[in-house]
């Protein structure tokens, strides 16, 4: 029926968004992980992060690679303006409002996109070569935007477990009181984790918006794929989300191909159904 | 508790009136902001049904959504009346819901976990909308095929809009007196216990799961009726006003605005929103699309902070607080 | 060296300490006793400021501490190892252990601190890559008490070391204790074992229902009616 070489691409182009997912995923399951406060916002703020990383690029004429370090400064930045000003006075009430709470800022950001910067699609050109390896073609913007998330995660899982503070952080996860009577203050902690989570979505803001167009309503495109990829992977579990977020693309770009690009979606989430009732704790569930 | 209650008839009288008197030219505009105001405050309260024992919704537009598109295209398709239509609607977005609920229902799919997974639903099924768009007309959404004449009581559509201000005014109500009788019901004491502790209301003896999804289907069937009664009064339907993220959080933002926990708490919190809506479209015209949610986005941030019962619910509690003097009181919901 | 006078402390509405007063004086050994329930976890987390005292005065070497946070108290010296240990159970052994010299100061010391550790608990050493939830009871109380000593504390508090742990297991874990106690650690210790542990300390106290009821030298207490009256309290 259809050309097999049309899967292949599709299956390698699921391999490259599946890098992008992860990064994304992985920043959100950290900050879960870690204060156990889930950012309905989160990709949200990578859209912010889009945004400036055009913005520098196309009105100030910035260079793209330095644009992208700033989109990752931003990103932090936003990170620890989060955690202070909204979830720092919400940490001990209940879920119900720390859902509503992030689930405003959602709301917040996307509206005033909206009224800053209207509805219109933005994106950065890049000028770079699409690759034809036996047959199948793969777009040069998409392979580094893999390594370089692959090289952002590398860097992320050093920083947890080589440093003295990624440890920490980790620590805090499993222990909270335990780690006060080390001396360290859970609060630092959350702070630090909030700023790495939102650098992580400023890497992935300047990774997708070499790849997608930026426009206000950004999250809600991408937002709940990454949310279905934490629940599948278990929230709070690094691995299963990494692995999670490979499988869940795979389904996209080959459900897209065989059938329609929403429709990989749909098929996307009929299969993240099926597999809450088989595996409800997600598919590598450990997490208690 | 006399005077609240004269309190209530007073301003349903009222409510039931403002048809009847002359408003000026700008009555029929009036009608249709109190129509808007009544339907969303019935699915606020539907919504409410779920949110106030923390099953925390963020894609009830999933559940609107259903209802409206598949109560319109079985007419526009298949020529079924709504008066068929809606029950058939409602009835398919039940069985969606129980699909849905039934492994969050019986695998402690809670808090956190459950918002996201509510949150994918609702995008999904706009996407589907989207998809579909041969037969819904995706992203620029499907009207209802009109019947011929100005008033077809085949499609409930009317000439005059008072009718349907009467049909939303009883929607309404109906919704206030599910939301009423829930209250008063053993359901509401075993779903406060199992949004306590979840392992302890089960170890004594009570069925977490059928309850989390009864109110599940309660909570989905009413917004189905909501979301078919609204196509039929704008005899439109349309993927981005009826599902996905923004309306199922403009949804519980009215709620939580005016008070999660309170019978007309959602009432009060739509008609602000839509108060505030409406007043800065008149103001501001298209030159500022995007400021209404913006301001929503930053109240509802404020308004949890500082204020989570909301602005009726906080009231309700200051004047209860003060009519019943300390003698060890019963906890307020806070 | 430390001093408590007149400590009341509980959660929410419950008391669970009244007026306790006590005292742990440098390079000391020091018991408490008592039934369970008595408040002796309490009595420890108001010390390491885990809960902060209703009343009374906590000071270490004159400082002040009651009401202070946790955090700060480990950095006047105090170090707590808590009932069940608390370890973090997916960080390895030797991960746990630089948890433990979080502060600065300990930190400045860790590659003393912890060749100390690994030569008291050489079993550690051994295990340094392995996840501390899968140790056994024995090896992960001696981690925490490894991990403890890696602030470089002059107070170390011990919350049931015993608990869940075999009688040979006891008997070397107290052993170790007193070897921690020549390195200089003065040490406080909660504990259920009365018998074992009034071969371990100077002086003990027992605490009942939040009070103190009797405090004297182990040697003294080490007879029949005061050993029954601290298991069952009567």
């Amino acid at each position: 029926m259809l050309d097999p070489i049309f899967i292949l691409e599709a299956v390698v182009n699921g391999i490259l968004l599946g890098g992008v997912l992860a990064l994304l995923a992985l920043g959100l399951n950290l900050i879960f992980g870690v204060i156990d406060i889930v950012w309905i916002a989160y990709v949200d703020l990578v859209t912010l992060c889009m945004y400036g990383v055009y913005f520098l690029v196309s009105l100030y004429g910035w260079p793209l690679w330095l644009a992208g370090l700033a989109g990752i400064g931003i990103g932090a930045l936003l990170g620890v303006l989060v955690h202070l000003l909204i979830i720092t006075p919400i940490l001990s009430s209940p879920p119900v409002n720390q859902l509503l709470a992030t689930g405003g800022l959602l709301f917040f950001i996307q509206s005033v996109a909206t009224l800053l910067w209207s509805t219109d699609h933005r994106s950065v050109r890049v000028s770079l070569p699409t690759l034809e390896v036996g047959g199948i073609f793969i777009s040069f913007t998409r392979l580094l935007a893999f390594v370089l998330a692959i090289l952002a995660m590398i860097a992320l899982y050093l920083f947890l477990t080589r440093t003295y503070t990624g440890t920490a952080i980790r620590a805090v996860s499993q222990d909270r009181e335990a780690i006060t009577l080390m001396g360290a203050r859970p609060q630092r902690l959350y702070l630090v984790t909030s700023a790495v989570g939102g650098a992580m979505a400023g890497v992935a803001g300047a990774l997708l918006i070499i790849q997608y167009a930026v426009h206000p309503y950004f999250g809600s495109a991408f937002g709940p794929l990454t949310f279905m990829i934490c629940v599948l992977g278990g929230l709070g579990n690094m691995v299963g989300t990494f692995a999670a977020a490979f499988i869940m693309a795979q389904v996209i770009s080959v459900g897209g191909v065989l059938v329609s690009t929403e429709m990989g979606y749909v098929i996307a989430f009929v299969i993240f159904i099926v597999l809450m009732f088989v595996r409800p704790g997600g598919i590598f569930a450990r997490r208690a | 508790m006399s005077a609240a209650r004269l309190l209530g008839a007073v301003g349903l009288v009222v409510l039931a009136l403002v048809p009847l008197l002359p408003l000026g030219p700008a009555q029929e505009y009036i009608w249709h902001v109190i129509i808007q105001i009544f339907l969303w405050s019935f699915v606020g309260n539907a919504w409410s049904l779920m949110g106030r024992f923390g099953l925390v919704s963020l894609g009830h537009g999933a559940f609107l959504g259903v209802g409206a598109y598949a109560m319109v295209l079985l007419w526009n398709f298949f020529g079924m009346t709504p008066w068929l239509g809606t029950p058939l609607a409602v009835l398919l977005t039940v069985a969606f819901a129980l699909v849905v609920a039934y492994p969050c229902s019986r695998f402690q799919v809670v808090g956190h976990y459950f918002g996201l997974v509510t949150l994918a639903v609702g995008e999904v099924i706009r996407l589907l909308i989207v998809a579909e768009r041969d037969w819904t007309g995706g992203s620029l959404g499907v009207s209802l095929k009109a019947g011929g004449t100005a008033s077809d009581w085949r499609t409930l559509q009317f000439a005059d809009k008072r009718v349907f201000y009467y049909v939303g005014l009883a929607a309404w109500l109906f919704g206030l007196w599910v939301w009423w009788r829930v209250d008063r019901s053993m359901a509401r004491s075993a779903m406060e216990a199992i949004g306590e502790d979840e392992t302890a209301a089960a170890s004594v003896g009570i069925r977490v799961a059928r309850f989390k999804m009864a109110i599940t289907a309660l909570s989905a069937a009413l917004t189905a009726l909501g979301g078919a009664l609204l196509a039929l009064y704008l005899a439109y339907a349309n993927p981005d006003t009826m599902a996905g993220i923004g309306v199922s959080l403009r949804i519980v933002f009215a709620v939580v605005l005016g008070g999660m926990y309170s019978l007309l708490g959602p009432f009060v919190g739509t008609a602000l929103t839509i108060a505030l809506s409406e007043y800065l479209r008149i103001y501001f015209g298209i030159k500022l699309i995007g400021i209404a949610e913006t301001i929503y986005g930053l109240l509802l941030i404020v308004f949890i902070i500082f204020l989570p019962a909301g602005i009726y619910g906080s009231i309700a509690q200051a004047v209860r607080r003060r009519l019943s003097r300390p003698s060890g009181g019963l906890p307020v919901r806070a | 060296m430390l001093e408590l006078q007149q400590v009341t402390a509980g959660y929410g509405a419950f008391t669970a300490l009244w007026d306790v007063s006590l005292r742990v004086a440098q390079g000391e050994a020091v018991a408490v006793v008592g039934p369970n329930g008595a408040g002796k976890t309490t009595l420890l987390r108001a010390i390491s400021g885990l809960i902060a005292p209703r009343a009374g005065r906590i000071a270490l070497e004159g400082a002040e501490l009651a009401g202070r946070p946790a955090y700060e108290i480990v950095a006047h010296g105090i170090a707590h190892v808590p009932e069940g240990r608390r370890l973090f159970p997916r960080l390895t052994v030797g991960e746990n252990l630089k948890m433990g010299a979080f502060l600065p100061r300990a930190r400045a010391h860790f590659r003393e601190s912890l060749d100390r550790v690994y030569e008291l608990f050489p079993v550690l050493a051994e295990r340094q890559a392995q996840r501390a939830g899968s140790l056994s009871g024995g090896e992960q109380q001696m981690l925490a008490v490894g991990r403890a000593l890696m602030s470089r504390p002059k107070l170390i508090l011990l919350d049931e070391p015993s608990m869940g742990l075999a009688p040979v297991m006891v008997l070397r874990l107290f052993g170790l204790i007193s070897r921690v106690r020549e390195v200089g650690v003065t040490i406080l210790i909660v504990e259920q074992n009365v018998r074992q542990v009034l071969k371990l300390v100077d002086r003990a106290y027992l605490l009942e229902v939040g009070r103190i009821k009797i405090e004297g030298r182990a040697a003294d207490l080490a007879e029949q009616d005061f050993i029954r009256q601290a298991y069952v309290g009567l």
